[in-house]
């Protein structure tokens, strides 16, 4: 039995990895498609969920003080590929499948119909997001980036039409360029101390001679800057407001947890290589100051749309900047706050892609036609043998519809607005509350320094200026009598969205024990000897 | 050597950013490919220079500085293929784009229309 349980940590990866290769085969079989992708999913959210309780030290006999490890195939560390879970990765690991389930869900109504692939690209792309939550290995790292990428380019194409197409353009090339710093900073890091594992550099960058150590750094720094583009940091953000609009619905909601994955990469690989290191160094302030330019452009930007959508994706710019100045603080009990920010922001906007998408549809013309259900040309259907769907059939109209419609609909745009902008009382404001004690109250010698009071000012800034521009959103969408219908909302749409807002509504009553969580995982993240000695045990215990 | 390989990744990387920055698709998607060259040689450079050593052990040296680093070899295989699958979806993106909007430009109009 205990030499199952270890086996656990592999489960998010290849879960993913054999349905979506499975579903390739099915054909036109869409029922077995369904049913094998919501196992999936449930099989990673209680594997997730597994991990969680484990990294409690609930069970000591498999894993001592928050970390487990697993070596694929034995190998040993560094010489072979570790998983290692702690208590980020495991809490990650539940998000991305919490999410994951509602949008898979929401797709159901119409999305997964469009094209066949849907079903495996999703589980590819959970593959991914799981993997990158996963490994202890910097390269695996990168190879899960892409596996991930490689599934969301295809996802977001989902569906066809100009307005995907052209945001596709920059999103792939903005993200390959990415991934080509990514690879030449992993270069560099090899270059200069030959490993690739995270926890056996942390050891080596003691022994690196001064005149390597620069090396190392820049390729740290070029390191960074690719999980920087990816999480959409100012000044390489411009593609993700469009493409975060132009992805389907169900789409965005999933999209609003891979920008949140460059933030974790940084908090890892950060962690570790900062591991012994107390002064704050260039990447400290480089994510300070991208933080707080980051935030300025998603207010700009925020204000001076009309759109719902582009409102959402530029919150979701503001919490990814936010998070990068909290880092940039170097202070380390901001860093269970800024954890608790990152899970709030994260149900937050998904929710709301989902609602926006719904919300669209309370317009009787449809305005962005050519971007939301444009047909494939015919030649498309020929080449792969599959029949057109006429996307607004009346067969479509199953399914159990929700009565009060608009009043589901306010009632979920508020508790989003709430969320989003953090007003009391739901757990975006529990986590902006503890983000700006924690930056207060953590005094130094020389009194609170001005960044501190420079965060919490841009903290403030950003929630006034994410309600007004909601506001207006939502004053356009509900209050304008012109041209508005009561839509149709189908249970199994309005259902994942429901229960993304629950989910946060519940964190916000049991504040408590989630708390307690977090702090443990910013402890431990900030204790890295637990997480390299577990890492390296390996060795000693390969047969 | 080792002035001929880093000017080699040098003008690569170079013609690739340059490309990358002009407006129209293919020119982005040839920018991608140098780019990808000047990558992965620097990802083999990384390993250091060296010839005449093979990457695995064949029992006829017993030293490991006979041999030549593996690792950034085995790399170089893994971003060769994800690039190369990239560029190739990148391609079809590129045909659809120009199929859908009717120009080559990044932004899917002329800059002037």
């Amino acid at each position: 039995m205990i030499a199952l349980l270890e086996h656990m940590l592999i489960i998010p990866i290849l879960a993913p990895l054999l349905v979506g290769a499975m579903q390739l085969f099915l054909g036109e079989r869409r029922g077995a498609r369904i049913i094998s992708s919501l196992a999936s999913v449930l099989v990673q959210a209680a594997a997730a969920l597994a991990l969680l309780y484990m990294t409690t030290d609930a069970m000591p006999d498999i894993w001592t003080e928050g970390v487990g490890v697993y070596a694929i195939g034995s190998w040993p560390a560094p010489f072979g590929i570790v998983l290692v879970v702690d208590r980020l990765s495991a809490l990650m690991l539940l998000l991305t499948s919490l999410v994951a389930l509602s949008s898979l869900v929401y797709s159901l109504a119409y999305w997964d119909r469009v094209a066949p692939a849907f079903h495996s690209l999703f589980q590819f792309l959970l593959m991914g997001l799981n993997g990158a939550f996963l490994t202890g290995d910097l390269f695996n790292l990168f190879v899960f980036f892409e596996v991930l990428l490689a599934a969301s380019y295809g996802l977001l194409l989902h569906g066809s039409g100009v307005g995907r197409v052209k945001a596709s353009l920059h999103y792939i090339t903005v993200n390959l360029v990415a991934s080509f710093m990514f690879l030449i900073g992993v270069a560099m890091i090899y270059g200069m101390t030959g490993t690739l594992n995270m926890a056996d550099l942390a050891g080596r960058i003691m022994l690196l001679a001064p005149h390597d150590r620069a090396l190392f750094e820049s390729g740290a720094a070029i390191l960074g800057v690719a999980f920087l583009i990816k999480a959409g940091a100012w000044p390489l953000n411009f593609w993700l407001p469009t493409t975060y609009v132009a992805a389907s619905s169900p789409i965005g909601a999933v999209f609003s947890l891979l920008t949140k994955v460059g933030v974790y990469a940084v908090l890892r690989v950060g962690t570790v290589l900062a591991a012994g290191n107390e002064e704050t160094s260039f990447i400290d302030v480089g994510l300070f100051y991208g933080g707080a330019a980051t935030i300025a452009y998603a207010v700009v930007g925020m204000l001076a749309s009309r759109q719902l959508g582009r409102i959402v994706s530029y919150c979701v710019v503001t919490s990814t900047g936010l998070l990068f100045m909290a880092l940039g603080l170097r202070i380390d009990a901001l860093t269970g706050p800024v954890i608790l920010y990152l899970v709030s922001s994260v149900l937050a906007t998904s929710a709301f892609f989902m609602v926006n998408g719904l919300a669209q549809r309370t317009r009787t013309h449809r305005i962005r036609e050519a971007a939301d259900v444009a047909p494939l040309p015919d030649l498309t259907y020929v080449g792969f043998d599959i029949t057109p769907q006429d996307p607004l059939s009346p067969k479509d109209e199953v399914g159990i519809a929700i009565p009060a419609a608009m009043a589901f609909l306010g009632l979920a745009f508020i508790c989003c607005a709430l969320l989003v902008a953090g007003l009391p009382p739901l757990s975006g404001f529990i986590a902006k509350f503890a983000l700006l004690r924690t930056a207060v109250g953590h005094s130094t010698d020389a009194g609170i320094g001005w960044h501190a009071w420079a965060f919490c000012a841009a903290l403030i800034a950003t929630g006034v200026a994410t309600m007004i521009a909601l506001t207006r959103g939502g004053l356009r969408l509900f209050w304008t009598s012109q041209g508005r219908t009561t839509p149709r909302l189908r249970m199994i749409e309005a259902g994942p969205a429901a229960f993304l807002i629950l989910l946060s509504v519940a964190m916000t009553a049991g504040i408590a024990p989630v708390m307690t969580y977090l702090d443990s995982a910013a402890r431990s993240l900030h204790s890295p000897d637990v997480y390299i000695r577990v890492v390296n045990g390996t060795r000693e215990d390969a047969p | 050597m080792e002035l001929v390989l880093a000017l080699a990744i040098g003008v690569l990387t170079a013609c690739g950013v340059w490309l990358i920055l002009r407006p129209r698709t293919f020119q982005v998607i040839m920018g991608l490919v140098l780019l990808s060259y000047g990558v992965n040689l620097f990802i083999f450079a990384m390993g250091r220079l060296v010839t005449d050593r093979p990457p695995i052990l064949d029992g006829r040296h017993l030293e490991a500085a006979q041999y030549a680093d593996p690792v950034p070899q085995a790399l170089v295989l893994t971003a060769i293929v994800i690039s190369f699958a990239t560029t190739a979806l990148f391609l079809v993106l590129l045909m659809a784009a120009r199929g859908l909007t009717g120009t080559d430009h990044v932004d899917g109009k002329e800059p002037d229309s």
